[in-house]
């Protein structure tokens, strides 16, 4: 009786999973050396299927439409460069006009505390300056149909942008010369093998704020966001505060956009404001898409997916290929992209709804995937 | 001191004045009618009630107490509950879904979860299809589904517009006869209806609505045997 799993089998499945999974990635993470290419894929997965979450949480759960995810990830990735690069090195940084004084002394006050507790800081503070943005923009904004929130979002994208890397900033964001000497993930330790932590860290803060957007979705604040996502008119008539729920979405999906953005900064080690082009919202919003809108398990699958497929499975379409002497054309730089592109085609149209629709993970669906395909199917739809 | 006493309302939509001056009363335990044609106003008189819209003129009272100008959350929370036209169902959520964000002000949740077996009570289709997502049930249990999410808000006043909207004959009898028994279960009515004729049988009071005005008023079955409104609206009269 597969579908009629009980609780306590399901939970051991999950702590199997975990202890596995935690398993794998430290075994990985301390052996990074012969396994670079996976770490480094497994990390920026991981960042990205936290953006993917939160674009989902406001796109597919509430039927609001940003595309400011670059610019959130800019401010919360500058916001945890500044914070934790060291003081030691920071004259190196910023080697042509300094750090600003104020900024300075704030950063020296700091460093009374651990280096973790410095970058929690600026992840947190990131996310802080994020949410009010967003709750800046939200005021006028939600209130208008929601196209003009994609229009206000791309041009705010666009603006942070340039002041990030406008002379102006140069005591601040270093301008237009970028951030470097930003700390990795590894926790440096003598009592630790190199590299511990390299996985594990932004695995436990990526599962953290997904686990926190997952409990928002499934409270009554969830209904009510995927209320308005269904009927804004219904929702409202059931007392539903329709500008309350949108900024709430919108600060929250903004907040953790600025957390994924400050951890990418740390798997970057140096970023300058080019990083975050309207491409990378654009990449984001492919994930979400393909991983299907409303399901958060289908953006982190997708978020693995697409970010192997394009830096690692793909890859070999960008090396010249020679078979029996002939060169086979097309095999060149860039054509990974093509393929990707064709391979994005093809979920659009055959995969309408993503590979995962709105439905959710479950370990019946999967262990009964194979024998029962349409029951697979209704066990996951239940949700909530 | 009636239970709803709407006053000399006014409402515009820009340029258009939809609502003129218009006064009518809702009595605690009543079923009371507004009839009219396509565009009269009926909608957006129910929907000023609820603070969808807002007036330009006039007074709202509930319990004598002036709400023209609250918001809808705090409407619904005195016990003021619109099924809007058209029913509005969230589609892609499932029934239980539906009914708990009717209940989405509550947070009495033993409250609740009892509502929703009372719910499955009066509507045993949607106990049937509890899971079924909203957007695939027939017009009829959509209909009955609207209801019952806005029957978990708890209300004093239900206000329908035009249940009956395009359902067929005999579902349209099912929907008004669960309105009279909601109304005997104690909460007070206020239905808007193009179906005039099935709305008058059911209703203790009606008014009749004619481009923004009120024009006539009395009890529903006075209504339902005048001369003029079978003529205009009950479709009853020779030519
Ligand atoms: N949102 C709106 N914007 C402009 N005019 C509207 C709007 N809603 C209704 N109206 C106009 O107000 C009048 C009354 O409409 P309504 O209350 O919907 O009537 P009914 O429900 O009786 O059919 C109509 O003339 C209609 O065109
Ligand atoms: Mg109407």
């Amino acid at each position: 009786m597969l579908r009629s799993m009980t609780k306590k089998s399901t939970t051991l499945l999950n702590l199997t999973a975990v202890v596995v999974l935690v398993t794998l990635l430290y075994l990985l993470e301390i052996n990074k050396n012969s396994f670079g290419m996976a770490v480094s894929i497994l990390q920026k997965s991981v960042i990205l299927s936290i953006v993917a979450v939160s674009m989902n949480l406001l796109n597919g759960f509430t039927g609001l439409f940003s595309l400011g995810q670059a610019g959130f990830m800019a401010i919360g990735a500058y916001i945890t460069a500044i914070f934790s690069i060291s003081s030691d090195t920071i004259d190196s940084v910023y080697y042509t006009s300094g750090l600003a004084p104020w900024l300075m002394s704030f950063k020296l006050g700091l460093d009374v505390f651990p280096s973790a507790i410095r970058i929690l800081f600026g992840l947190l503070l990131g996310g802080v300056v994020a949410g009010l943005f967003a709750a800046l923009i939200g005021i006028p904004v939600l209130r208008l149909k929601s196209d003009y929130l994609a229009i206000a979002t791309l041009g705010f994208s666009e603006i942070i942008r340039a002041i990030l890397s406008s002379p102006q900033m140069d005591q601040i964001t270093n301008g237009s010369y970028g951030l470097k000497n930003i700390p990795g993930f590894a926790i440096e330790s003598d009592f630790l093998p190199v590299g511990t932590g390299s996985l594990l860290v932004p695995f436990a803060i990526a599962a953290l704020c997904i686990t926190f957007m997952v409990m928002l979705i499934k409270s009554s604040y969830g209904r009510a966001f995927m209320a308005i996502r269904e009927d804004g008119v219904a929702a409202e008539a059931m007392g539903i505060n329709l500008l309350k729920h949108k900024e709430l979405s919108f600060i929250v999906s903004s907040f953790m956009t600025a957390i994924a953005g400050g951890l990418l900064a740390m798997f970057m080690r140096s970023i300058d404001a080019r990083t975050f082009q309207i491409s990378m919202t654009y990449d984001i919003l492919l994930i979400v898409v393909i991983g299907g809108l409303g399901s958060i398990t289908g953006s982190i699958l997708s978020a693995f997916l697409v970010t192997a497929s394009k830096e690692w499975w793909l890859r070999f379409f960008d090396q010249p290929l020679i078979t029996g002497g002939i060169t086979i054309p097309l095999f060149r730089t860039g054509f990974r992209m093509v393929v990707f592109s064709v391979l994005l085609m093809v979920v659009v149209l055959f995969f309408r709804r993503g590979l995962m629709g709105n439905r959710e993970f479950s370990w019946s669906a999967l262990l009964s995937w194979p024998k029962r395909m349409p029951k697979a199917k209704k066990g996951a739809n239940k949700r909530g | 001191m009636s239970l709803l006493e709407i006053e000399n309302l006014s409402v515009h939509y820009g340029g258009i004045e939809a609502l003129k001056n218009i006064s009518f009363t809702v009595n605690a335990g009543e079923i009371v009618t507004l009839i009219g044609a396509n565009g009269a106003g009926k909608s957006t008189t129910l929907k000023s009630i609820s603070g969808l819209v807002s007036a330009s003129g006039g007074t709202i009272k509930h319990n004598g107490e002036i709400i023209s100008g609250l918001d809808t959350q705090q409407i619904v929370e005195r016990g003021i509950v619109l099924v809007p036209e058209g029913r509005k169902v969230f589609s892609n959520l499932s029934v239980l879904e539906n009914l708990k964000i009717g209940a989405y002000l509550r947070h009495d949740h033993a409250g609740v979860a009892a509502d929703i077996e009372r719910m499955y009570d009066l509507f045993p289709r949607l106990k049937e299809r509890h899971w079924q997502m909203a957007g695939t049930l027939s017009g009829g249990e959509q209909q009955m589904l609207a209801v019952g999410r806005a029957l978990m808000a708890k209300p004093q006043i239900l206000m329908m517009d035009e249940p009956s909207l395009g359902l067929a004959p005999l579902i349209v009898r099912d929907i008004f006869s669960i309105i009279r028994k909601i109304n005997e279960q104690g909460t007070t009515v206020l239905l808007i209806e193009q179906n005039a004729n099935a709305a008058l049988k059911v209703a203790d009071r009606g008014y009749v609505l004619v481009t923004g005005e009120v024009m006539m008023s009395g009890a529903g079955h006075d209504l339902l045997t005048d001369k003029s409104v079978q003529d205009a609206y009950l479709g009853t009269s020779a030519h």
